[in-house]
């Protein structure tokens, strides 16, 4: 993919929009909470890659994980501008330590979001059923077809990787912050 | 909190020691030295794989075993070697009660209020008592919070192109997909997101596909999935001419097989009413590889023909056939399953109006010769101006088109205007899908009663399965 993006296919361009388009615009609006500021987001994200095909490094990590942290970054920049724009309006200035809860908390939350998409589906499954469907571990089991035990198992061990979500730090925003990414 | 009345609470048939506030209280409280914290496996790195699940922390704990029964348990939840073991078990103190391993694998259950008052109850309970399943216990509950509703909030199929030609103008295309497959690219990807939001049961929604035969309206049941194996047997005709694998494989009819006996073909092969998504992945691949081949071979390859059984389409319009085809049976699929699904952005369902309309007098032609229309009334020699109808499609993507209708060989020419038809884009549309039968199309009209008659049948003709 990286190679068809470098030697300027605009098919890849379509099939890299089709495969990411959805976790681009999801975390955007995870940490923006605006659909047309997840809207700049993404474009922003797709035409930095477009625009920079050799930035990714497949040794870091996936494609995936590359794209999700450039938006993390990208959304986290925005958040700040625009809460920098709120405070310049207003004449009222947010309490830095507040815009960083925000940003930090905003941060998390598409944290969580990224890792209950990568998540192995059958966690995902079935923590799907016991919090949205609201089923108890034993239907959870039993709709999955799988033991009590199972259910119990992907049940802890999804909520222990969603909770990673809590440690890391946030992505740093300042200037030499991953080779610049979308301004 | 050191009597030990309350942290014999374990009994499961017990619930609720009287002193905890259920699970809204701060775990932390718990008695109990500085803790060793629970083992978490890491986040997997790469989203992409699905591996084998990672083992959780339990079952790669040895297991203690069953304690003997005669064993005094620890009478103090600061026993150092529970605190530094957070796999180890409680021994039982004689008392019926859940050992700690089936404690510890309630948590997650717990933290999501999946288990029975009983488990609730007795998992508590534990809590008071062992410090490093209180503090698991607190950062699942935590984690429960950062479960979100997974967005609803479809894309808009709209954003698509925005981002593509916001890319583009940035760093232009050095292989652009060519003009003729842009309505084919955005209707397979708009497609795309439909069916990725599809449940495993939509799969099997029933679908009614509609056409018109030239006379009546007919009809054929399927499933949203034999919908797409229909899609992805016709894209087949383009795959093959482009000299790219057939998706029917062995199964593919010999000859100059069209639409309909690739269609029947492949269900033959995957039952007429399939049930599963196992033909998602080879239809995207195939629409994705067919631009790409498209792409590739630049522009001079939109000249080349694609049989369409006994007729065939240059390339450009076979790409715009199929755009039009896949958006038609999104449409399908989109009513099956009660989803919104939008009609082509207006310069592309302009583009598949002009098809329609180009392909017009050959199907008028073709209703001759069957007996369903009127003779030519005058003879035109090919490439003169003959009788022609007007046809005017109102809405985004509309214009004005001119019909000869004595001989596909003639040219229409608003000079010879005998009647004019004007009708939605989006009606002419399911008309020409056969969706709407010729007698009922909303259509304003005006002239010769016969030329508009025959142009409807035509329009509605162009359909099939």
């Amino acid at each position: 993919m990286q190679q068809r993006l470098a030697r300027g296919e605009a098919a890849a361009l379509g099939e890299l929009y089709d495969r990411f388009a959805s976790l681009v615009h999801s975390l955007a609006h995870r940490v923006l909470g605006d659909e047309d500021a997840a809207d700049r987001v993404t474009r922003e994200v797709f035409g930095y890659i477009w625009e920079n095909p050799d930035a990714y490094d497949p040794k870091q990590g996936s494609l995936r994980s590359w794209v999700a942290t450039l938006t993390q970054r990208q959304a986290v920049h925005r958040l700040r501008q625009t809460e920098a724009a709120l405070a310049g309006d207003g004449g009222q200035e947010a309490a830095p330590a507040e815009v960083e809860r925000k940003i930090r908390d905003a941060s998390t939350a598409a944290r969580a979001d990224y890792i209950v998409t990568s998540m192995p589906a059958p966690l995902r499954d079935a923590l799907e059923l016991a919090y949205f469907q609201r089923r108890d571990y034993r239907q959870t089991a039993a709709d999955l077809g799988v033991t009590a035990d199972e259910a119990r198992r992907r049940l802890r061990l999804g909520l222990q990787l969603l909770s990673t979500a809590h440690h890391q730090k946030p992505p740093s925003d300042g200037p030499g912050a991953g080779n610049g990414g979308p301004r | 909190m050191n009597g030990p009345e309350e942290w014999e609470g374990y009994d499961y048939r017990e619930p609720c020691p009287p002193h905890h506030d259920g699970p809204g209280e701060p775990p932390g409280a718990a008695p109990g030295p500085p803790t060793a914290r629970p083992r978490i496996p890491s986040p997997r790195a790469a989203a992409e794989d699905r591996g084998p699940l990672p083992d959780a922390p339990e079952n790669a704990a040895p297991d203690r075993g069953p304690a003997p029964a005669d064993a005094a348990p620890p009478r103090t939840p600061a026993a150092p070697g529970d605190a530094a073991r957070p796999g180890g078990g409680r021994p039982g103190d004689g008392r019926p009660e859940l050992p700690h391993r089936v404690l510890t694998s309630l948590l997650g259950a717990w933290a999501l209020a999946a288990c029975s008052p009983e488990e609730t109850a007795a998992v508590e309970a534990h809590l008071t008592d062992c410090a490093p399943c209180a503090d698991e216990a607190l950062r699942l509950r935590d984690a429960v919070g950062l479960l979100h509703p997974a967005d609803s909030l479809d894309l808009d199929p709209l954003l698509r192109s925005r981002v593509l030609e916001g890319c583009l103008g940035r760093r232009p295309a050095r292989i652009p997909v060519p003009e003729w497959a842009a309505p084919y690219d955005a209707e397979t990807a708009k497609l795309d997101a439909l069916l990725r939001d599809m449940g495993d049961a939509e799969w099997r929604a029933p679908v009614r596909l509609r056409w018109f035969d030239g006379e009546q309206p007919v009809h054929r049941e399927t499933t949203a999935a034999g919908v797409l194996g229909h899609l992805l047997a016709v894209d087949g005709l383009v795959a093959t001419a482009l000299g790219l694998p057939d998706p029917l494989g062995d199964a593919a009819p010999t000859g100059r097989a069209g639409p309909g006996a690739r269609t029947r073909a492949l269900w033959r092969t995957v039952g007429e009413a399939p049930r599963t998504p196992a033909l998602h992945r080879p239809w995207r691949e195939q629409s994705h590889t067919l631009i790409r081949t498209a792409a590739f071979a630049g522009g001079g390859v939109g000249d080349l023909a694609v049989p369409y059984g006994p007729v065939q389409l240059p390339l450009r319009d076979a790409f715009l056939d199929r755009a039009f085809g896949c958006w038609l049976h999104a449409g399908d699929i989109a009513d099956a399953v009660a989803y919104p699904h939008e009609g082509p952005a207006a310069d592309h369902l302009h583009s598949l109006v002009d098809l329609a309309a180009r392909l017009l007098p050959r199907a008028l032609a073709h209703l001759r010769q069957s007996g369903l229309a009127a003779p030519p009334r005058q003879l035109v020699a090919a490439g003169a101006p003959g009788r022609t109808l007007h046809l005017e499609i109102e809405g985004d993507g509309g214009g004005h088109w001119y019909i000869a209708l004595d001989s596909p060989a003639a040219v229409g020419s608003p000079e010879h205007t005998v009647a004019h038809l004007a009708l939605d884009g989006e009606e002419f549309c399911q008309l020409a899908a056969g969706h709407i039968v010729p007698d009922e199309a909303a259509a304003g009209s005006d002239g010769e009663r016969e030329a508009i008659r025959d142009v409807l049948y035509a329009t509605a003709s162009l359909s099939r399965l």
